[in-house]
C-alpha cells in the first residue's frame, strides 16, 4: 500500500523544500521595504519592521523608470496581439486544412525551436542592423514575434484540433454562417489556449534580456530588464533597496500571470519544447 | 463569399467532404500560412542561413554593414579548432551543463516523488513555492541570488558566518572562476527544478494505483516496486525532459552574463553562448563567432532529435 497522506519525514522535508524555494522571493520582496538604513546590519532583520516605501518612490521617481515600462510595454503588447493573430490563422490552416506538405511544416515549426536562438544572437544583430532596426523598438518586436511563432502555431493547433469538425458543420447546418460558427463554437473551445499562448508570449517579450541588451543600446530605448542590470557596475555602491523594489515591480506582472495560468503553461513547455 | 442563406450553406457543407474542395482548401492554406510563413523564414530562416554563411566569412562589424564580407573557407573553424580556449570554454560548457541537469533531474524526481507523499493542504503549499520559483525572470533570480549572496551585506555569508564557518566572513562569491559559476548553476537549478518536479508529478498521478496494490500482494518491495514500476512508466517523460533541461541548460547565458558584469571575471568564466557574444561583438570577429554558433547547434543535435521525435510520434498518434 502507498502512504497517501505523508508521515514526519516526508512533511519535514516538504517544509524545508518550501522555504529554500520560496526564500529568495521572500528576501526580495522583504527587502524592498526596507528603509536603507537596515541593509548594513551586523545581523540582517528577518522581517521588515520597520517597513518603508522608500525604495518604490527612489526608483519610480527615477525619470527614466516609466520610460522603461512603458518601452517594455509596448514591446510586450505589441508581440502578443500580433502573435496570436498571426498564429491563430496558420494554426487553423495546420489542423484543419490537409495540404501538401503539411507534415514537413509541422516538423520544420519543432526543429526551429530547436536552435539556440543564443547561438543566433550574432545573426540576428546583422539582419536587424542591416534593416536598420539596431536601437527600435521594432527590432526587438520582430524578433519576438518569430521566436514565439512556432511554439504559440504548435499550442493553437493542437487545441484547434481537438474540436470535433462536426460540431461546426451541424452548427452551420442549423444555420449559423462560418462567422458565427467560428464564434459561438470554435472560439470558446479554443479560448483556453489563446490564454496560455498569449502569457507565454508575454513572459518571453517581458523577459527577455540578451537581444535587448545587444539591440537597445540607447538608454531612452531600453527595456525594464536591461535596465533593471544597470544597478550595478557603476562606481556608486550598489542600492539594494531599489533593486529589490525594481525586482519586484518588474517580475510582479509576469509572477501573477504565471500563477493564474500555470498548467497550461508546463504542458505547453512539454510540448512546444520552449521555456516559459 | 460568405452567405448565409441555409440551401447554400448546406451544399458548401457536402462539398467540403473530400476531394472536391481540395484545391480550394488548399488555396486557402496557403493564405492562411502565409504571414506566419513570411515572419519565420525572414526572421528566423534567415539568421539561421546566415549564420552558417558568416561562419565562412571574415567579417567585421564594418563588413556587415557595407556588405563586404569576403569568403575565406573554413578559416574560421581552423581558427577556432585549433584554439586551446576554445576547447577549455567547450570543457566548461559540458561540465556546467552536466552538473546543472544531473542536479535539476534529481532533485526534480525528488521532490516529484515527495510531493506525491503528501496530504492535500502540504501538496498545495509546496507547489505554490515551486510556481513562484519557476516563475520568477532570469535577469530578477540572478540579481536576488546576487543580494543573497552579497560580500557584505548578503544573508547567505551571514548565516555561514553564524554556523560557525567563519572563512566566509567577507566572502567573495564572484571573485573566484568556480563560485562564480557554482553560484549561476544554483540559480539555474533553483529555477529549473519546478518544471521537471511538476512534469514528473503529473505523470506519477497518472500511474495507476492497482499496479502497485497488485506488487505489494506479490510481495515486492518498495524499493523493487519503485524501479520496476515507477521508473519504466515515467521512462518517456524522464528522456524528454533530459533533453530539454539539456538543451536549455547548454545555452545558459543571462545568469552567468550577469554575474560576470558585476563580479569583473569574464574570461574565466564564459560559457560557449556568452564566448560566441565576445567573439564576435567584442572582439568584432563575426565569421569566428558564427562558427561557434553552428558548434553549438551541432552539439545539441542529439537532443534536439531525441525530442523532434517523439513529437512527430505523437502527431502520428493523434491523427
Amino acid at each position: 500500500m502507498i502512504n497517501r497522506k505523508g508521515g514526519l519525514v516526508a512533511n519535514t522535508l516538504a517544509i524545508i523544500l518550501f522555504v529554500v524555494m520560496v526564500f529568495p522571493v521572500y528576501w526580495m520582496i522583504i527587502s524592498s521595504f526596507k528603509p536603507r538604513s537596515d541593509f548594513f546590519l551586523e545581523t540582517p532583520k528577518f522581517l521588515p519592521i520597520p517597513a518603508t516605501l522608500d525604495n518604490y518612490y527612489r526608483v519610480i521617481n527615477d525619470k527614466d523608470f516609466f520610460t522603461y515600462a512603458r518601452n517594455s510595454l509596448t514591446v510586450t503588447v505589441v508581440v502578443v496581439i500580433l502573435s496570436i493573430l498571426v498564429a491563430f490563422i496558420a494554426a487553423t490552416a495546420v489542423a484543419r486544412f490537409n495540404f501538401k506538405g503539411r507534415k514537413a511544416y509541422i516538423v520544420m515549426l519543432l526543429a526551429v525551436q530547436m536552435v539556440p536562438f543564443e547561438a543566433l544572437l550574432i545573426s540576428m544583430f546583422v539582419l536587424l542592423n542591416n534593416a536598420g532596426l539596431v536601437n527600435q523598438l521594432t527590432g526587438v518586436m520582430v524578433a519576438y514575434l518569430a521566436f514565439v511563432l512556432p511554439f504559440t502555431i504548435w499550442t493553437l493547433r493542437g487545441f484547434i484540433a481537438n474540436v470535433p469538425k462536426d460540431l461546426e458543420e451541424a452548427a452551420m447546418i442549423d444555420g449559423c454562417s462560418q462567422g458565427q460558427a467560428f464564434r459561438k463554437i470554435l472560439f470558446p473551445l479554443i479560448a483556453p489556449g489563446l490564454v496560455s499562448t498569449s502569457v507565454f508570449a508575454f513572459v518571453l517579450a517581458w523577459n527577455e534580456f540578451i537581444l535587448a541588451n545587444v539591440i537597445l543600446l540607447d538608454q531612452a530605448k531600453q527595456t525594464l530588464p536591461v535596465w533593471l542590470t544597470s544597478f550595478q557596475g557603476g562606481q556608486k555602491a550598489i542600492d539594494w533597496g531599489g533593486l529589490m523594489a525594481g525586482s519586484v515591480l518588474f517580475a510582479m506582472p509576469v509572477i501573477i500571470f504565471f500563477v493564474i495560468v500555470q498548467g497550461k503553461i508546463q504542458r505547453g513547455a512539454l510540448e512546444g519544447g520552449v521555456k516559459g | 463569399m460568405s452567405n448565409t442563406e441555409a440551401p447554400d450553406v448546406i451544399d458548401r457543407t457536402i462539398k467540403a467532404a473530400p476531394d472536391a474542395a481540395e484545391p480550394k482548401r488548399n488555396r486557402l492554406a496557403f493564405w492562411f500560412l502565409l504571414p506566419a510563413t513570411v515572419i519565420l523564414v525572414v526572421v528566423l530562416g534567415y539568421p539561421i542561413v546566415k549564420m552558417v554563411v558568416l561562419s565562412l566569412q571574415e567579417a567585421k562589424l564594418r563588413n556587415i554593414t557595407l556588405g563586404t564580407e569576403s569568403w575565406n573557407n573554413f578559416d574560421n573553424y581552423t581558427k577556432l579548432l585549433g584554439d586551446p580556449f576554445f576547447y577549455t570554454v567547450v570543457v566548461r560548457t559540458i561540465v556546467f551543463t552536466a552538473a546543472c541537469v544531473l542536479a535539476t533531474m534529481i532533485l526534480g524526481t525528488l521532490v516529484a516523488l515527495l510531493l506525491n507523499k503528501l496530504g492535500n493542504k502540504m501538496r498545495l503549499t509546496v507547489l505554490l513555492a515551486l510556481l513562484l520559483a519557476w516563475a520568477t525572470p532570469a535577469v530578477t533570480a540572478t540579481q536576488v541570488f546576487q543580494f543573497l549572496f552579497d560580500t557584505q551585506f548578503g544573508v547567505v555569508n551571514w548565516a555561514l558566518v553564524s554556523l560557525g564557518f567563519e572563512q566566509f566572513e567577507g566572502y567573495s562569491w564572484l571573485a573566484q572562476p568556480l563560485s562564480l559559476l557554482s553560484l549561476a548553476a544554483l540559480i539555474v537549478v533553483w529555477a529549473g527544478i519546478p518544471f521537471v518536479a511538476l512534469t514528473l508529478f503529473a505523470g506519477l498521478t497518472q500511474v495507476p494505483n492497482e499496479i502497485y496494490e497488485a506488487a505489494s500482494l506479490d510481495g515486492a518491495s518498495r524499493w523493487t516496486q519503485f524501479w520496476k514500476l515507477t521508473v519504466p512508466s515515467l521512462a518517456p517523460i524522464f528522456l524528454i525532459l533530459f533533453a530539454l533541461s539539456t538543451i536549455w541548460d547548454f545555452r545558459v547565458f543571462t545568469q552567468v552574463f550577469i554575474l560576470q558584469k558585476s563580479g569583473g571575471i569574464a574570461r574565466d568564466t564564459d560559457l560557449l553562448a556568452i564566448y560566441a557574444y565576445r567573439t564576435s561583438f567584442s572582439a568584432n570577429n563575426f565569421g569566428v563567432g558564427s562558427a561557434i554558433g553552428v558548434v553549438m547547434v551541432a552539439m545539441l543535435l542529439v537532443f534536439s532529435v531525441i525530442y523532434i521525435k517523439r513529437m512527430i510520434k505523437q502527431i502520428d498518434e493523434a491523427s
